[in-house]
C-alpha cells in the first residue's frame, strides 16, 4: 500500500543544501518535511575538510569583489556573474550565521573566525594568495552538517530517514510532490506537496577513481532529466588532483594551502613551469592536467600514475594540529606517516560543476529563456545556478549550498503562501512502482556490479581530465551497449525489507543516463575550458563557446541547446596563474 | 591473498533466527573489512545487506563488530585483521535485516540531550569572539559522528537499554563546555538521572571503540564532576 503525505514543502536530500532550506522554510511553516536516503549526518557535506570561503577580513585585508573575481576566472570565466556576485557577499552573511548557531570555528589569538590560504583564492584580483577559507581543523564540513542538523532538531523539522527518492511528480509545468521508496519495509511514499526541492548531491560514482561518497549516483539530477528538464554544462567534472593513490580518498586542499607541495619523481616542484605565481595553489582544473602531463612525461613516481604530496616540511605541530584527520587518512590507509613521508597522489573524481539549472533564487529552469517550473527548487552540487561555471573554486561548494540552500527556501517559504496544493497525477506512484517491479522481476544473466565497474572504468580512461572525439565516440558506443546489458540485470534480493541490492540497481540506472549527459555535452564541446579539456581542441574558444550547454533527454534521443553567460564585472581574458 | 568472512547474518523475511554464513573472498592486503563485504554483495551473494556511505571513516554508516570490537568496516585493514574474519551487527541495537540495525533509539537519545547551542541573547553582527582556549576545551567531542560504535560497546548500555549511554553524553559535552553556550543546565538536569550519567561504571570500552579516537570516558567524568560541582 502506498502511503500518501502531504507537506507544504519537501526537501531530498539532508545534506547541506537541504537542511540549510529546511531551516529557512520551517520559519515560514512546520509543514516541512526532509527525505533522505541515508541518515542524518551521513550525507557527503561531512566530509568537506579544509574549509568555507568568506571574505570576512579577519587575517588580512580582503573584499567580497576580490572573491567573486578569483571565483569568475576560477570558473574560466563561464559562472553567471550575477549569481556569483550573490554568492560571495552572502557568503559573509552565512559564516556568521554558522557561528551563532554554534558551529566551532578555529580561532585566531582575538578570538575571531581563523582563515587560510585555498587554491585560487588571491588579494586584489589575482596577486597572491589570501587567507580566505574559514576553517575548523580539515574537518569544516562535518561541523557545518553536524550545525545544521542540530538546528534542525532544534526547529523541529520533520524526516524521514533511509527514504530513497525514485519520482518527480511534474505536470503542466508545475510540481506536486515525490515520490519514495522507504528501505526499511520496501514500501512506496507519495509526497504531495506545494513545493519541492532536491539537494540531492552529485555523481562522482560514474568514476573509478573518485572522493565521493558510495551515496552519490546523481538520483534527483537523472529523475530530473527523466521529467523533461534540461541539464546544465554536464561536460564540466573537476578532478582534485589530490586524492590518495588508487583509493581516491581526498587530502584536502589545505594541506597546499598551509604550505604542502606537489612533487613528480625527481622532487621537483613541478608547478614552479606551469603556474609562477600561485604554484601548488592554482585552480584544481589546471593542476590536474598539469598531474597527468607530469606522469606523461614519465615523471611519475616510479614511473607510475601517481605523484607526491610533500608536507613533511611543515613540521609536526602543523600537519596534527591543522590537518589531523587527513593524517589519520595516511596513517590509516597507507601506513605512511606525513610527518616523515610524501603521500602518494592522483586526480580524483570530485565535483560536478554541472547539474539542474536554476535561477538565483533556486528556481528550476526548464529553457534557455530562464523560465521557471513552479513550485520545483534545486541546491547545491546537484544544481548548476551556475557560480562554478567550468571549474569550481575549493571551499566554493559550502559556500554554494549555504547561500543558495538558504536563497531556495526563502523564495519556497513566499512561493508557498500564494500556492495551493495541485492536484496528484493519476496513479502517482505508477511509473515508481513499475521501475522497482521492472529490475526485481528482470531476469537476465547482468551484474549491476559488473555493469558498473566498466561504466567506471571506462569513463575514468575516456571522459576524464583529458578528452577526444575518438574517445568520447567511444564512451558513447559503449553506454549504449551498458543500457542494452543493463535491461538484461538479475538482482538477487527480490526482498521488500532494507534491499540494498535494489537500490543499487536503481543508482546505476542514474549514473548510465548522467554518463550519457555528460559524454554527449562533451563531444559536443569543441574547445577547451575549466576542467573539459579536449586534445583535439586545446583552446579556449569564446566566440563559439562562451555559452553554456543545456542537454534535453526527448523520447530517448539528446537534444542541445545553448544558453549565454551572464557577464558583468569582469571581461573574459585569458586565464594565467 | 584469500580470506574467511564469516557473516552473521538475519533476513526477517526469510530466516527465524541468526545464523552464520562463511565466504571465501579475494582481497588485497590494504582492502578495508568494507572491501571485503562489498566483494561478497557484488560477487557472491547480492543479499548481503549493511550501511556504508564515505568509506573513509567520517559519515558514521558502518560500524559494526569486527572480530569482536566495535570498529567502522571502512576504518579497518583486510591485513591486520588476517583470516579469519567475523562481522556481527552492533550490540544492543534491534537487527533490522543482516549488518543493519535499527538507530532510532539511539538518534532519540542524541536529540534527548538538546545538542544545539542554546543562547537566547542577541549575537554581535559578525562573530561571538571565543578564544582559542575556549575553543580547545571542547574540541574533543566535536569529532563524534554517531556512528553508535561507544554506545554499544558499553556494558551499561547491554545491562539496561534505556541508559541514556556515552555518544549522547560526548554530545551534551560538546555544548556544555563551549564557553558561547548558556544550556549547561538544562542538560545536566537531564543527565543527572538514574539512566544518565551516573550509570556509566568508567569500563573505557567506549574509548577503545570509538574511530574518533575521542576520549569519552574523559568526557563523561567531566560532565559528572560538572554535576558535582554545579549543585544540582
Amino acid at each position: 500500500m502506498t502511503t500518501v503525505h502531504r507537506y507544504d514543502a519537501v526537501i531530498v536530500g539532508a545534506g547541506g543544501a537541504g537542511l540549510r532550506a529546511a531551516l529557512e522554510v520551517a520559519q515560514a511553516t512546520p509543514r516541512v518535511a526532509v527525505v533522505s536516503k541515508l541518515y542524518p549526518i551521513r550525507s557527503h557535506t561531512g566530509t568537506a575538510q579544509g574549509g568555507i570561503g568568506a571574505a570576512l577580513g579577519n587575517m588580512e585585508e580582503d573584499h567580497w569583489e576580490w572573491h567573486m573575481f578569483d571565483t569568475v576566472k576560477g570558473s574560466d570565466y563561464l559562472a553567471d556573474q550575477d549569481a556569483v556576485e550573490i554568492m560571495c557577499q552572502e557568503a559573509i552573511t552565512c559564516v556568521y550565521e554558522l557561528e551563532h548557531w554554534g558551529l566551532p570555528f578555529d580561532r585566531t589569538p582575538e578570538g575571531k573566525i581563523a582563515q587560510r590560504r585555498f587554491g585560487g583564492h588571491t588579494r586584489n584580483f589575482g596577486e597572491a594568495p589570501v587567507r580566505r577559507a574559514c576553517h575548523a581543523a580539515d574537518r569544516t564540513g562535518h561541523m557545518i552538517l553536524q550545525t545544521l542538523y542540530q538546528q534542525c532538531i532544534k526547529h523541529e523539522v520533520q524526516f524521514f530517514n533511509e527514504f530513497h527518492v525514485l519520482d518527480l511528480l511534474l505536470e503542466d509545468n508545475i510540481c506536486r510532490g515525490i515520490v519514495a521508496l522507504s528501505l526499511a519495509d520496501g514500501e512506496l511514499h507519495v509526497f504531495h506537496a506545494k513545493a519541492v526541492l532536491f539537494a540531492t548531491g552529485g555523481f562522482g560514482r560514474m568514476y573509478k577513481v573518485t572522493s565521493n561518497a558510495r551515496s552519490l549516483t546523481g538520483d534527483g539530477v537523472a529523475i530530473a532529466l527523466r521529467r523533461g528538464i534540461p541539464l546544465e554544462d554536464m561536460e564540466f567534472f573537476q578532478f582534485h588532483p589530490t586524492g590518495i593513490y588508487k583509493l581516491g580518498i581526498l587530502i584536502s586542499e589545505a594541506a597546499r594551502g598551509e604550505g604542502g607541495i606537489l612533487r613528480n619523481r625527481q622532487g621537483e616542484r613541478f608547478m614552479e613551469r606551469y603556474a609562477p605565481t600561485l604554484l601548488d595553489l592554482a585552480p584544481r582544473d589546471i593542476i590536474s592536467r598539469c598531474m597527468y602531463m607530469e606522469i606523461r612525461e614519465g615523471r611519475g613516481i616510479e614511473g607510475k600514475d601517481y605523484l607526491h604530496l610533500d608536507l613533511t616540511h611543515l613540521g609536526r605541530e602543523v600537519i596534527e594540529k591543522k590537518l589531523p584527520d587527513i593524517t589519520d587518512f595516511a596513517r590509516t590507509y597507507l601506513g605512511i606517516d606525513p610527518v616523515r613521508e610524501p603521500i602518494p597522489v592522483q586526480p580524483t573524481a570530485h565535483y560536478a560543476m554541472g547539474g539542474i539549472p536554476t535561477d538565483v533564487r533556486g528556481r528550476v529552469i526548464r529553457d534557455e529563456k530562464n523560465t521557471p517550473v513552479l513550485g520545483f527548487y534545486a541546491a547545491g552540487e546537484c544544481a548548476c545556478v551556475s557560480v562554478h561555471g567550468a571549474n569550481r573554486l575549493g571551499t566554493n561548494s559550502l559556500v554554494d549550498i549555504l547561500v543558495f540552500g538558504k536563497l531556495a527556501g526563502r523564495h519556497m517559504a513566499e512561493y508557498i503562501r500564494g500556492a495551493d496544493f495541485a492536484p496528484l497525477p493519476k496513479e502517482a506512484d505508477g511509473p515508481a512502482r513499475e521501475e522497482c517491479e521492472r529490475l526485481l522481476t528482470s531476469n537476465g544473466a547482468e551484474s549491476v556490479a559488473r555493469l558498473r565497474e566498466t561504466l567506471q572504468r571506462e569513463m575514468m580512461d575516456k571522459a576524464a581530465v583529458f578528452r577526444t572525439q575518438e574517445g568520447l565516440e567511444t564512451m558513447l558506443a559503449t553506454l549504449k551497449e551498458l543500457k542494452d546489458r543493463y535491461r538484461r540485470i538479475r538482482l538477487q534480493d527480490k526482498g521488500k525489507i532494507f534491499n540494498t541490492d535494489l537500490q543499487e540497481a536503481l543508482e546505476l540506472g542514474y549514473l548510465l543516463d548522467l554518463a550519457e549527459v555528460t559524454v554527449v555535452s562533451a563531444l559536443a564541446r569543441r574547445e577547451s575550458r575549466g576542467a573539459h579539456y579536449r586534445e583535439d581542441f586545446p583552446k579556449r574558444d569564446d566566440a563559439q563557446w562562451l555559452k553554456h550547454t543545456l542537454a534535453y533527454r526527448i523520447n530517448g534521443e539528446y537534444e542541445l541547446r545553448y544558453k549565454p553567460v551572464v557577464i558583468t564585472r569582469f571581461q573574459p581574458v585569458e586565464r594565467k596563474y | 591473498m584469500r580470506v574467511l568472512m564469516k557473516i552473521k547474518r538475519f533476513n526477517p523475511e526469510r530466516d527465524r533466527a541468526p545464523y552464520w554464513a562463511e565466504y571465501e573472498v579475494e582481497v588485497e592486503p590494504v582492502d578495508r573489512v568494507l572491501d571485503a563485504l562489498e566483494y561478497v554483495k557484488w560477487h557472491l551473494d547480492g543479499t548481503l545487506t549493511f550501511r556504508r556511505s564515505c568509506a573513509h571513516g567520517i559519515c558514521g554508516s558502518d560500524a559494526m563488530l569486527i572480530n569482536g570490537r566495535n570498529r567502522l568496516a571502512c576504518k579497518v585493514l583486510v591485513k591486520d585483521l588476517g583470516s579469519p574474519i567475523t562481522v556481527e551487527p552492533l550490540r544492543g541495537f534491534p537487527v533490522v535485516k543482516d549488518l543493519v540495525v535499527d538507530m532510532e533509539g539511539f538518534f532519540a537519545k542524541y536529540r534527548a540531550v538538546k545538542p544545539y547551542l542554546i543562547n537566547d541573547e542577541l549575537p554581535p553582527e559578525t562573530e561571538r569572539r571565543q578564544s582559542p582556549e575556549e575553543r580547545a576545551r571542547f574540541d574533543d567531542t566535536t569529532k563524534c559522528i554517531l556512528c553508535g560504535a561507544c554506545t554499544t560497546a558499553c556494558p551499561s548500555f547491554w545491562a539496561n537499554g534505556a541508559y541514556i549511554g556515552p555518544a549522547a553524553i560526548v554530545n551534551a559535552h560538546r555544548f556544555i563546555f563551549d564557553s558561547r553556550d548558556r544550556g549547561a543546565a538544562e542538560r545536566l538536569a537531564i543527565l543527572n538521572t538514574r539512566l544518565g550519567v551516573w550509570r556509566c561504571r568508567t569500563i573505557f570500552n567506549c574509548v577503545e571503540a570509538c574511530p574518533r579516537g575521542i576520549d569519552v570516558t574523559r568526557a563523561i567524568a567531566e560532565v559528572k564532576r560538572a554535576l558535582l560541582f554545579s549543585g544540582t
